[in-house]
């Protein structure tokens, strides 16, 4: 039971993370039908702002220190995504190629820049010491960071529901992912939507990069990389521009990773490829996306 | 006065040169009525007005150049737009779908729901879940909820029914009387109905401009549209 437990827990842990990657990733291509490859630099950029926070602005370890890295994580990659979004994408809409092929390039340019100022190697980030402390729940020793996780998503996965749900723009956003001219031909500037999503989703992607640098032991400037790719599979998973379904991905493959990881030895990242591949196959626009027409 | 000048209109899609000149215009107050064959770019026409297709030529809306606008604020302008095949949002709910397309400050309700009681019923109902009619509805009704100075209407009454199709007949006659509007139909009754002027269109091109009346005349129809006039 007590295996269960922390396994299960630590999945959600795992799948939140998943969530504050592949949300905004989610409703960019949802949305505006760019495959945004630059996805996982958001996460990078947000990782080494957040560490600017912990070990030179704030470096006493504390509960504050953590709290700001982690919103000054989200302003940093949000605000880079509406720089990007407005200097280059805005001029590619339509044009998807050039839009792989220019957002692969700035992920090289920018890891270059990274790379060039911080390093190579992963560094690790001064963390409140409560961080490392477990609880008990069923017998099991759960480690607390995974509840932060989960709390960080939740609030994201809230504020974007509350937005798509209740605001203007969220209704222009819902209407723009299923047919986009006709939101303009109802006079409306669309445009102003996509930098929104731009930035929600810039935002999610670098709350998620400071999380992920405390989860996984430092920051590095090649981080996004092997996130983005676990992002792609949330995003297909779930459904493309599908907040709840990218939320019911990300904790399914959370958990059923632990899961494999723990009773197929090591065979976790086999099975969530296995999990993608299923859904490609019986339901290719994913769990809750709508059916290409 | 016109509302709507089209001159040298040109519109090349995927190397096709599917608009190869057309000029018309559309005086204000009037209906005036877009037939031809199908596939001779009557949609195109009514979508390169609204930019949706990249166009050559000049569309002036009451004098002002629209060509250098993007679609939205070609709309801002006073286009109300009824798409071919409706277009509306399947999964929003009915006031959702109308919510979007308000501009005015304050948006005509009142009118849109007299004109279709229907609606009213419906408001928090799926708009995917609706019928071809209602959904036809809330299309017309989107054009409806701002005071608009012209309505581009594309096949409003294409696949209903025939109850539905004199439901959205009569209703679009109540908005003719007080609207300027550029409809395209293949349904010769309705647009004898309430249309003041009639464009054929042929192969890219007009081939005909002026007073609904020749409709009456089956030579007429049979050579322009290749269709009887008796539906």
């Amino acid at each position: 039971m007590s295996d269960f437990t922390l396994i299960l827990i630590s999945g959600v842990g795992l799948g939140a993370l998943y969530f504050l990657v592949a949300s905004g990733l989610s409703l960019i291509y949802g949305l505006m039908g760019v495959l945004n490859f630059a996805h996982g630099v958001f996460l990078a950029a947000g990782a080494f702002g957040g560490f600017w926070v912990t070990n030179t602005l704030m470096p006493d370890m504390s509960s504050r220190s953590l709290a700001l890295a982690i919103l000054m994580g989200g302003l940093i990659s949000g605000t880079f995504a509406v720089i990007m979004e407005k200097l280059i994408i805005t001029r590619l809409y339509e044009r998807h190629m050039d839009q792989a092929l220019v957002t692969v390039g700035v992920t090289l340019v920018v890891t270059a820049m990274m790379t060039g100022w911080f390093g190579p190697d992963a560094r690790l980030m001064y963390i409140p010491g409560w961080y490392y402390n477990a609880i008990e729940i069923f017998g099991a020793n759960v480690p607390v960071d995974r509840f932060l996780y989960i709390g960080v998503a939740l609030a994201i996965f809230l504020v974007s529901m509350s937005i798509l749900k209740f605001t203007r723009i969220g209704l222009v956003i819902r209407a723009g992912v299923e047919n986009r001219s006709m939101v303009t031909a109802l006079g409306i500037n669309v445009k102003r939507a996509f930098t929104t999503v731009f930035f929600v989703g810039g935002f999610a992607a670098g709350m998620g990069g400071v999380l992920i640098g405390a989860y996984a032991s430092g920051v590095s400037p090649f981080m996004g990389a092997s996130w983005l790719i676990y992002g792609f599979i949330v995003v297909v998973v779930g459904g493309m521009g599908s907040i709840p379904g990218t939320a019911l991905a990300a904790l399914l493959i959370g958990v059923t990773k632990q899961f494999a990881n723990f009773y197929i030895s090591g065979l976790g990242d086999f099975i969530v490829v296995l999990l993608l591949a299923t859904v490609l196959l019986t339901r290719p626009q994913g769990l809750l996306g709508k059916a290409a027409h | 006065m016109n509302a709507l000048s089209i001159k040298d209109l040109n519109v090349t899609i995927s190397s096709s040169h599917i608009l190869r000149g057309v000029s018309f215009d559309v005086p204000d107050g009037k209906v005036t009525a877009l037939l031809g064959r199908n596939g001779v770019g009557k949609s195109t026409t009514l979508r390169a007005i609204m930019g949706l297709f990249p166009s050559a030529g000049s569309i002036d809306l009451y004098g002002k150049d629209l060509q250098s606008m993007e679609t939205y604020k070609r709309v801002q302008q006073g286009i109300g737009f009824v798409p071919e095949d409706r277009e509306i949002f399947s999964l929003l709910s009915v006031k959702e779908n109308l919510a979007l397309a308000e501009r005015d400050s304050a948006p005509d309700y009142q009118s849109v729901y007299s004109l279709f009681p229907e609606l009213k019923t419906r408001t928090n109902q799926r708009a995917g879940t609706l019928s071809g009619g209602q959904q036809q509805m809330v299309a017309i009704a989107r054009s409806l909820i701002n005071k608009n100075r012209i309505l581009l209407v594309d096949e409003p009454t294409k696949g209903l029914a025939p109850k539905l199709v004199t439901e959205v007949a009569d209703a679009l006659a109540k908005v003719a009387s007080t609207a300027t509007m550029l409809l395209v139909e293949q349904n010769i009754a309705l647009v004898k109905r309430i249309a003041e002027n009639i464009v054929i269109m042929d192969q890219g091109v007009v081939v005909f401009t002026g007073a609904p009346d020749n409709l009456a005349d089956e030579k007429f129809i049979q050579r322009y549209l290749g269709v009887g006039g008796a539906h």
